[in-house]
């Protein structure tokens, strides 16, 4: 029998679907914390930066979607270089520099939560650290109507 | 422009985006329930229909990087008094429709607000103000008949006399009746949470009330309206008070029509009507041709409901209102609400929204000195409605004779509207006016229960200041108060109805 999982003592991001009005604020703050010059048109059209967290739209339904740090994360199985690592806490992190671009991890994300990033000569994978930098996710805070949550993990 | 009528190039609003700030992020895009931003994936481009902006302001709201400005469109008719581009965009409409202007929100027009006529008075040497976060200040307000005198036991501290049910408030301010239907669930959600936060109550309008605000019951008045929607025992019984919806300022002498593709199934629940079947309230109530039907029909609603809850009666301000009021509390509701001609709605002719009735100041000082000569004022509550934007128009209105304030536009503000006079369409980009799943989401009933919390507290403080500074504790002691009150710019005769002396005097 398989032993039964210890909860981890992990703070993720969670999308609340009735609260998502698909506004992009988080795909923009997300996309601007992250860049050099912390400005979001600089970012996107001198940097030329994707956003972490995706916003997912289908009628009436939508929600941001990122990194969900999964137990057993697929990308890290599937990673050649040893980009994508698990640290203690349990989070998901992916060191760009060692990533070799092979998009394993783009192709088996079940969330479609790692991107590729191809640019001129960069060329590596990306995807949501959780604003390890700033320490509280951007995107919840920018979140206008509460449909994000920085919570332990359920 | 092509495939169109020749009049529809003479929009009214124009999006504006600095196309060098724009970052494709498609917010707008999503964001505009009107069909006027689009992106064009050939040229990567936000691209506008500008004919179907709104003027909403939703995409500018949402812009994460300030690049959207909606503005008044700068070409414009030749200038002319009397042929205004309403005026004329007006007749473009008619010609091309055949069809009555619907339109909501309240009046739009230049109708004299007097409460920006009137001033109020303050303390100075002779009689010292209060400050009020120094001393008590009560704005406790009581909502009922009041007894004709007071009668104590032996021991002259008891009192004696029975008084009937009285509605408490912390506040003299209620949120007006807006429908299920008119508005989503979740504005009605975030009022009655409120309302019941901060101590005061808010009204199911004509539409029944949804089976998820059951626990709100002791802040919540329901409507009997003339289409009598989700009315049963429990319903009555479900509440602080009970309306009956006679008329609204926004369309007196009209009833309503929730088209039936507006009606889903939560809707058709709460009114106990088909799914999208149309809800037709008529114009009148049938059963209602006199004051003694309306007594019969306040007597009923009281019997079902063991004489345990106020009946209020809703009317629009209109020429008469004065003698109406005085029938209506002969008949013996319990109070009177008056709408006044710049009330909201969800949907009214235009024409009527814009000419009919009269404004509610002048309704409140007509009502009030009526009542009073026919010694009937205690017998019931006064509730003013229709355009109250500020503390200060509360007070006015107080001090003019009204004991509370009714208020529906102020909430749907502070959910976010822009007053862009689109409800009738359904499709509200705030999310507040339409039942759309996409848009009603928009609105987080928990964040606009804050925002109307801190509304009330706000006004609270303001009325507080006010009274403060008029050295009165009690805001019972400015109603019908008028001597506190002086006008500027307004003729004898509007002072003489008005009941208030002009500033000098």
């Amino acid at each position: 029998m398989e032993k039964k999982q210890k909860k981890r003592n992990l703070m993720k991001v969670y999308p609340i679907e009735e609260n998502c009005i698909s506004c992009r604020y988080c795909e923009v703050a997300c996309t601007m914390v992250h860049s050099e010059s912390k400005d979001p048109v600089k970012a996107y059209k001198l940097e030329e930066l994707l956003p972490r967290a995706t916003v997912e739209v289908k009628g009436a339904v939508s929600l941001s979607v990122m990194c969900r740090h999964c137990k057993h994360p697929f990308c890290f199985d599937a990673c050649i270089s040893g980009a994508i690592q698990v640290d203690e806490s349990g989070k998901v992190v992916l060191n760009e520099e060692k990533c070799v671009a092979c998009w394993n991890c783009v192709l088996v994300c079940p969330f479609g939560a790692a991107h590729p990033m191809i640019k001129e000569e960069t060329r590596h994978s990306f995807k949501c650290d959780l604003c390890a930098e700033r320490g509280f996710p951007a995107c919840v805070e920018a979140c206008p109507n509460r449909a994000l949550v920085y919570e332990n993990e359920r | 422009m092509l495939f169109k009528k020749p009049q529809v190039a003479f929009y009214p609003f124009m999006v504006l985006r600095d196309d060098y700030k724009c970052v494709r992020c498609k917010s707008c895009v999503d964001q505009c329930s009107f069909d006027a931003t689009y992106y064009d994936e050939d040229l990567n481009a936000i691209m506008n229909r500008h004919e179907n902006c709104v003027n909403c302001k939703r995409c500018e709201a949402f812009c994460p990087t300030d690049a959207i400005k909606v503005v008044k469109n700068p070409s414009t008719f030749h200038p002319d008094a009397n042929w205004t581009p309403e005026a004329i965009r007006d007749v473009h409409t008619q010609m091309l429709t055949g069809a009555v202007i619907l339109t909501s929100t309240g009046n739009d027009k230049p109708i004299r607000n007097y409460f920006d006529h009137l001033l109020l008075d303050a303390c100075q040497v002779t009689n010292p103000p209060i400050d009020p976060l120094r001393e008590p200040m009560e704005l406790k307000t009581f909502i009922g008949r009041k007894t004709d005198k007071l009668e104590f036991e032996e021991d002259g501290i008891s009192i004696k006399t029975k008084i009937g049910k009285q509605l408490e408030l912390e506040i003299p301010v209620l949120f007006s009746a807006m429908s299920y239907g008119s508005i989503n669930l979740n504005l009605q959600k975030a009022m009655a949470m409120a309302a019941k936060e901060f101590g005061t109550l808010w009204n199911t309008g004509e539409g029944g009330l949804h089976k998820s605000l059951k626990p709100f019951k002791d802040c919540t008045i329901v409507q009997v309206a003339s289409g009598r929607f989700g009315v049963d025992l429990e319903y009555l019984e479900t509440s602080a008070a009970i309306e009956i919806k006679i008329g609204q300022g926004a369309k007196p002498g009209i009833g309503g029509h929730l088209p039936g593709e507006k009606v889903n199934e939560g809707i058709a629940e709460t009114r106990m009507i088909p799914v999208g079947s149309d809800a037709i309230s008529p114009a009148p109530h049938h059963d209602i041709y006199s004051i003694e039907d309306l007594r019969q029909l306040i007597y009923a609603l009281k019997e079902a409901t063991n004489y345990e809850k106020p009946v209020f009666v809703k009317i629009a301000a209109v020429h008469n209102v004065a003698a109406i009021a005085c029938g209506i509390a002969h008949a013996g509701a319990d109070a009177i609400a008056i709408d006044g001609v710049r009330g909201g709605t969800g949907a009214t002719p235009k024409s009527l929204r814009d000419h009919v009735g009269i404004p509610i100041e002048l309704a409140i000082a007509a009502v009030d000195d009526r009542l009073r000569k026919e010694g009937l004022r205690n017998e019931v509550s006064l509730i003013a409605a229709g355009g109250f934007r500020s503390a200060v128009d509360v007070l006015k209105a107080i001090a003019l004779g009204a004991d509370a304030v009714y208020v529906g536009t102020v909430a749907k503000i502070a959910a976010g509207c822009t007053q862009c006079q689109q409800c009738h369409t359904g499709r509200c980009a705030w999310g507040i006016t339409t039942n759309d799943p996409k848009l009603a989401k928009r609105l987080n009933p928990e964040i606009v229960a804050e925002n109307l919390y801190n509304l009330l507290r706000a006004w609270a403080h303001d009325i507080k200041e006010l009274l403060g500074a008029m050295g009165i504790n009690a805001i019972e002691s400015i109603k019908g108060n008028r001597l506190r009150l002086r006008s500027w710019g307004l003729t004898e005769q509007e002072n003489k109805i008005l009941g208030v002396l002009p500033a000098g005097m």
